[in-house]
């Protein structure tokens, strides 16, 4: 199948006294249309700079190191300048962030917006764009449509707001969404409502989705892969229903152990130890290794991204022992 | 983990608490009073944890405060080792304050970042007078190394530490007065779940070692059950159910509990259990809707007039109270998702 975006060795540095840093550090994933990629990982492991890079918007002074590849299509993006790259951002990808209210404008009403957002990229009269405003706020699910329409965000709920921000990353008909912690500020009845909408939309519209999260659990029956990010590098990838079942690599099954359930036996948690390094001060070799219960001797080379199943990778060297399968090893 | 808990010796007793808050109105014109506490009534027993969760907007963090006195009740009593929280002067508020401590999400807000995190720590210890001056740096010592911290961070400032270490601060600061109630408003919110997990771990420690007794307000149900005893859930400023954490996860009686718990997001291949997606968002406070607060929202294939009409009380059902005219048919998570 042929990759709507294709990421290939992106590092992305920002300078740090005398030298740099590389808070992502050669990150490679691809998306086909229609599906849900999920990239994973707790703060600072690189995983929302990722997404911003994808448009170019990574903030200065950080940049894009020589060597990363983007590829939309058969578009270079990482060459892009200017107005063409104007062309690509919110056309081919749109953006969703966590917080709504900051992303919109509160002198506005929902409906002025949604038809800017319209007219940024297509050449229709008023009352067509008003039309297309109001058939999107239906399509997002908010009742009320007519009325919604004039509404300022202030008078609109988190749920609400979030919604309109789909609506208006939706006007310009993008190939591909990011949503960046789209539900993260939002309450557990109103997250499952927006999850929802995106997964209809994506089905609908065979619109590609790189939802971005700290959450596995909305990743579970969502996303079609996962990619697991840790220390500014991918370290496990596989498809959901793969690592749901077989979480390989050490962090990835320090996370199921670290996470509290809802159902099943009650048991203490077992935490990771340590915390997250600084982009300044990661390890050589394995980067979790200072803090992983199975580092061994050759952890202290650096892993590539090593086989453990069908479409199922890991940055660990267990990959290459029989230790890994040992159920009674894995910390679930 | 959940530890047996002395429930027949009452802590603290709370009864028809009310917190209103006025809006002011445009115009001279009075708005009605936002009703973020509507008549919340319940207990905590010594070395008890009882966890209020709801969404937000729902009162549980005014309870919390009110319950402190860091905000003054509208209507309503609580009764702490047999005092009235509400009538005390400020002498006497002083020293219910070395008993009942609060942690918060964001330790940093509440940590002087001019501070250091020794002299953070010992603050309570100096206010009460409760060790000689000499002994104190000792004492701090002493609480670092119980909340998992190396006792030579008491020289650092906050803004050295992680959001992890600044909550084992938080807790430290709270333990350093040894109070016998605290309540922990979402504690472990802002944290990432590997670091969401010790805390979580040390705060179960301490109340097995200390015999503590905990209000921890939460919004998250899965957190809730790795540390509560009980659980009373709110919606709209009231309690519209509570019981013993195993009965009200495992048989919710309230149709809004069914609908929470669907809700939350499993990590389990597949996403776990059907979803009840409820419809419309949460209706405002300050104008309340009539009869029971959720019923316009309500999936209750029974729901009727009488619910628009009726304020259900909290009555037990099953194993847990719930505030449900028809809380004996409630459908559980997976009849209700095929609704």
């Amino acid at each position: 199948m042929s990759h709507v975006l294709e990421v290939q060795n992106l590092r992305i540095s920002f300078p740090s006294g005398q030298s740099r840093v590389y808070p992502v550090d050669g990150v490679s994933f691809w998306l086909n249309r229609g599906e849900t990629l999920a990239l994973v990982g707790e703060s600072g492991c690189g995983k929302s700079l990722t997404s911003l890079a994808l448009l170019q918007l990574v903030p200065a002074p950080g940049r894009i190191e020589p060597g990363s590849a983007i590829q939309l299509g058969d578009m270079d993006v990482l060459a892009l300048r200017g107005e063409a790259l104007r062309q690509i951002r919110g056309r081919r990808i749109g953006m969703i962030f966590q917080d709504p209210m900051t992303s919109l404008n509160p002198v506005f009403t929902v409906g002025d917006q949604i038809v800017e957002g319209i007219h940024a990229h297509f050449k229709i009269s008023r009352t067509a764009a008003r039309d297309r405003a109001l058939h999107l706020l239906q399509e997002v699910g908010i009742p009320d449509p007519v009325e919604r329409l004039k509404a300022y965000p202030h008078q609109l709920s988190g749920g609400m707001r979030q919604r309109v921000m789909i609506a208006i990353a939706l006007a310009a008909e993008p190939e591909i969404l990011v949503a960046d912690e789209p539900t993260t500020a939002l309450d557990v009845t109103v997250q499952a409502q927006i999850l929802e909408v995106l997964d209809r939309l994506r089905a609908s519209r065979g619109m590609a989705v790189l939802l971005i999260t700290h959450d596995l659990g909305i990743v579970a029956g969502r996303a079609d892969r996962v990619a697991v990010m840790y220390a500014g590098q991918i370290i496990e990838e596989a498809p959901t229903e793969q690592l749901f079942a077989q979480p390989s690599h050490p962090y990835t099954q320090g996370l199921f152990a670290s996470v509290p359930r809802i159902s099943g036996p009650l048991r203490r948690l077992t935490p990771i130890r340590g915390t997250v390094p600084a982009p300044s001060a990661w390890p050589s070799g394995c980067r979790f290794r200072p803090r992983c219960p199975q580092a061994f001797d050759k952890s202290e080379q650096e892993p590539p991204l090593l086989p453990v199943g069908p479409d199922h990778v890991m940055r660990c060297w267990l990959a290459e022992t029989p230790r890994i399968v040992a159920a009674d090893e894995r910390t679930r | 983990m959940n530890a047996p808990a002395d429930q027949s010796s009452g802590l603290l007793s709370v009864r028809d608490l009310k917190k209103y808050y006025q809006a002011g109105g445009l115009f001279g014109r009075a708005a009605p009073p936002v009703r973020a506490v509507d008549g919340v009534s319940f207990e905590v027993g010594r070395g008890e944890t009882l966890a209020l969760v709801g969404e937000s907007g729902c009162g549980k963090s005014s309870v919390g405060r009110t319950i402190l006195r860091l905000q003054e009740p509208t209507s309503g009593s609580a009764m702490f080792e047999g005092v009235d929280i509400f009538s005390l002067d400020r002498a006497a508020l002083r020293a219910l304050r070395r008993r009942m401590q609060i942690i918060f999400q964001d330790p940093y807000s509440s940590l002087n970042p001019r501070m250091r995190v020794g002299a953070a720590v010992a603050e309570g210890i100096e206010i009460h007078r409760l060790a000689p001056r000499k002994e104190i740096p000792a004492r701090v010592g002493a609480l670092l190394r119980e909340v998992g911290l190396d006792p030579e961070y008491a020289r650092r400032f906050p803004h050295e530490f992680s959001g992890g270490q600044r909550q084992r601060i938080g807790i430290a600061r709270a333990l350093a007065v040894e109070p016998a109630f605290i309540v922990c408003d979402e504690p472990v919110s802002a944290l990432d779940v590997s670091v969401q997990a010790q805390v979580l771990n040390l705060l179960s420690d301490l109340q097995q070692q200390r015999g503590l007794s905990y209000l921890f307000i939460a919004h998250d149900l899965a957190v809730v059950r790795q540390i509560a005893h009980r659980i009373a859930v709110m919606y709209l400023g009231r309690i519209v159910e509570e019981g013993a954490t195993d009965q009200l996860l495992s048989n919710p009686r309230h149709p809004y509990t069914v609908a929470l718990l669907s809700a939350v997001p499993e990590p389990e291949p597949g996403g776990g259990r059907t979803r009840i997606v409820l419809s419309g968002d949460l209706p405002s406070p300050s104008n309340p809707p009539s009869g029971c607060p959720f019923h316009t929202r309500c999936f209750h294939p029974l729901k009727n007039e009488r619910c628009r009409t009726d304020v259900p009380l909290l009555r037990p059902v099953a194993g847990t109270l719930a505030a449900c005219h028809y809380a004996e048919t409630t459908p559980q998570p997976a009849e209700a998702g095929a609704a």
